[in-house]
């Protein structure tokens, strides 16, 4: 099967401001659909882009309180299915369960918080979009998709702002 | 807390570059000396393997189970590998929510020994009950009779305390490695190529990516967090719900997480001192770094102190006659060696750690992490296998036997927890690129750093 490219123009910067300064122009000019690279998370290109916050909270929170109702319930449902008298304790007792619910609310919170990070990550496909190496190590890249007659004025505005790369993909 | 604020901020002086390249590096072809390692710790895990299978024909009397003292160097060696893991997450989940500097060059490594160091833990449960080959009846699972586990136990809450932390801390390292496996992917060729291609999930490093990745590694952190803080705790009740003199104590839970973190940096010490000469990271990992270690080591350190001098206070204070006897022939009893061993390597040692010059000399405080760690060793066998020897009946009292049985097992135990740490420091970056590189800003046309 063949890879299916995204046409579009992809830029390699050294330094942060020339970076900031295209992304600013490009969105100036109308193009919001841009993948940043970067080998660190920085708070500049966040702050640029002006994303909202992740929904990963909400795979958090729904995941732990899972575990919470998980973790009671089924000390209580268990402890009544066989009931078994402990040191004159009430047959369901909650303080002991309160140790089991703590856990599995944690250890759902955290098992739905990675599920949560790799489904929103994956919610936009980065599928044909030009990637190098460098951008791993210590580039800043930026992929603009664009058809083929905004092509040279992306490349343009690209290089004016500092960039040291430019290249051209699909068709 | 003294250990986590610095006067100066401390940035790396490399760049972006120069952290991959220095990181990679590690990943080379292995010394000679590396695969002496390597198989020692695999010889010393197969001596443990041969004393298990020695147990599972013979049964537990191998290890010298007498009553009253039926938890003894099993169990001691089950608390000391549980509270070394504890270092590891206060240093990659605590230190990351209280936005320390210096965590960052030392938190991989740190991760992963508590990874291998729960794995380790993990299986002397297992190995110590007796009928090791239905373990799984500690589960709660369906089966024919219908039974269920009892709940009220603090056996049980072990249960699901240590495979959450085992669960909660693997998957944390699993999700910082992935930036960094991205990193190796883009600079290495051939088979490896494939190999950390497939490990690093098709990571580029896109804003979209981590958007998500950095908000949900804030969450892990923060579960990490009191899951740290509990799990000791569950272990430090399994001792303290129950009444035998010297286990019976409130002050168990603070007590144990204090040690636990105390014998993990005891271990993290151990390790990376040899580990940053041997993989030649001595200019990532310095003087500023195990400067910070050794002031939580005497913060830890400290609290045990209190702690052990509460529990003595607690005794002679209660009245109670048994819990006296107790304390008295811990320090001037049959076990008196390993009651001051205890005192001396944890509680006096660790006051070694007020001076700057003993903290920053690698020498020194590698000897000291070594009393660290035969000293919270120590303070397990104390508080179980000395507490269990002189219970409520008398004519039993006895000193607990130590059997080659005891020993196969405690060096079995140290050579997989070895033999997985040296792979890893082979195959995984053991220093964390993406958040080295987070601390050093990437350079700007019209200079300056903002």
């Amino acid at each position: 099967m063949a890879k299916k490219t995204v046409p579009g123009v992809l830029a390699s910067f050294v330094h942060m401001d020339s970076a900031i300064e295209a992304i600013r122009g490009l969105k100036s000019r109308g193009f919001r659909d841009l993948t940043v690279y970067t080998a660190a998370p920085s708070h500049e290109i966040e702050d640029v882009l002006d994303q909202p916050v992740s929904w990963v909270r909400l795979f958090t929170l729904i995941g732990g309180l899972t575990g919470l109702t998980a973790g009671f319930g089924m000390t209580i449902w268990m402890s009544r299915d066989w009931p078994l008298l402990v040191g004159g304790k009430p047959i369901a007792a909650i303080p002991p369960y309160v140790v089991i619910a703590f856990e599995l609310t944690i250890l759902y919170g955290a098992l739905s918080t990675v599920v949560g990070i790799i489904l929103m990550a994956r919610a936009k496909s980065l599928k044909g979009r030009a990637y190098h190496p460098s951008f791993s190590d210590d580039r800043i890249g930026i992929f603009v998709p664009c058809p083929p007659e905004q092509t040279p004025a992306v490349r343009d505005l690209l290089s004016e702002a500092g960039s040291e790369e430019v290249t051209v993909h699909g068709a | 807390m003294t250990a986590i604020a610095h006067p100066e901020p401390h940035t790396p002086t490399q760049t972006h570059a120069e952290v991959t390249r220095d990181v990679l590096a590690t990943l080379g072809t292995p010394s000679r000396g590396y695969y002496l390692a390597l198989f020692g710790a695999v010889g010393m895990f197969l001596i443990g393997l041969f004393t298990f299978v020695m147990l599972l024909k013979e049964g537990l009397g191998l290890a010298g189970y007498t009553p009253p003292v039926m938890w003894s160097v099993y169990i001691t060696t089950f608390v000391f590998w549980i509270g070394i893991g504890h270092a590891g997450t206060l240093i990659s989940a605590i230190l990351f929510l209280f936005r320390s500097p210096w965590r960052t060059a030392v938190y991989r490594s740190t991760e992963a020994m508590t990874v291998f160091a729960v794995m380790t833990a993990a299986l002397f449960p297992i190995i110590h009950i007796g009928r090791q080959w239905i373990f799984y009846w500690l589960l709660p699972y369906p089966n024919q009779r219908f039974l269920w586990p009892n709940f009220k136990s603090p056996l049980i809450w072990d249960v699901f305390a240590i495979t959450t932390y085992f669960t909660v801390s693997a998957t944390f390292l699993v999700v910082g490695l992935v930036p960094d496996l991205s990193a190796v992917r883009d600079k290495v060729s051939g088979w490896r190529k494939t190999i950390y291609s497939l490990a690093s999930i098709g990571w580029t490093g896109a804003d979209s990516q981590w958007r998500h990745y950095t908000r949900g590694y804030l969450y892990l952190a923060a579960l990490a967090t009191p899951l740290v803080l509990s799990v000791h705790s569950v272990v430090s009740w399994d001792f303290a719900m129950s009444i035998i003199p010297g286990w019976h104590g409130t002050i168990f839970a603070p007590y144990f997480v204090a040690g636990a973190i105390y014998s993990g940096i005891g271990m993290v010490l151990t390790l990376l001192i040899p580990l940053r000469k041997a993989l030649g990271v001595e200019h990532m990992l310095t003087e500023y770094h195990f400067d910070n270690l050794a002031k939580l080591t005497l913060l830890t350190g400290s609290i045990l102190f209190y702690a052990y001098a509460m529990e003595y206070f607690v005794a002679w204070y209660s009245g109670n006659p048994f819990e006296q006897t107790t304390f008295w022939r811990r320090a001037f009893g049959p076990m008196w060696w390993a009651g001051w061993s205890m005192i001396i390597c944890n509680a006096f040692v660790s006051q070694l750690l007020w001076f700057r010059k003993i903290r920053t000399n690698l020498t020194a405080l590698f000897i000291i992490s070594i009393f660290i760690n035969l000293g919270m060793w120590f303070e397990r066998f104390v508080i179980i296998a000395s507490s269990l020897s002189n219970d409520y009946l008398p004519n039993k009292w006895h000193v607990p036997a130590v059997t080659w049985a005891d020993w196969g097992i405690l060096v079995g135990s140290f050579g997989w927890f070895l033999m997985y740490f040296l792979l890893f420091a082979r195959t995984f970056p053991v220093i964390a690129i993406q958040e080295i590189k987070e601390m050093i800003p990437y350079p700007r046309k019209h200079g300056g750093r903002h």
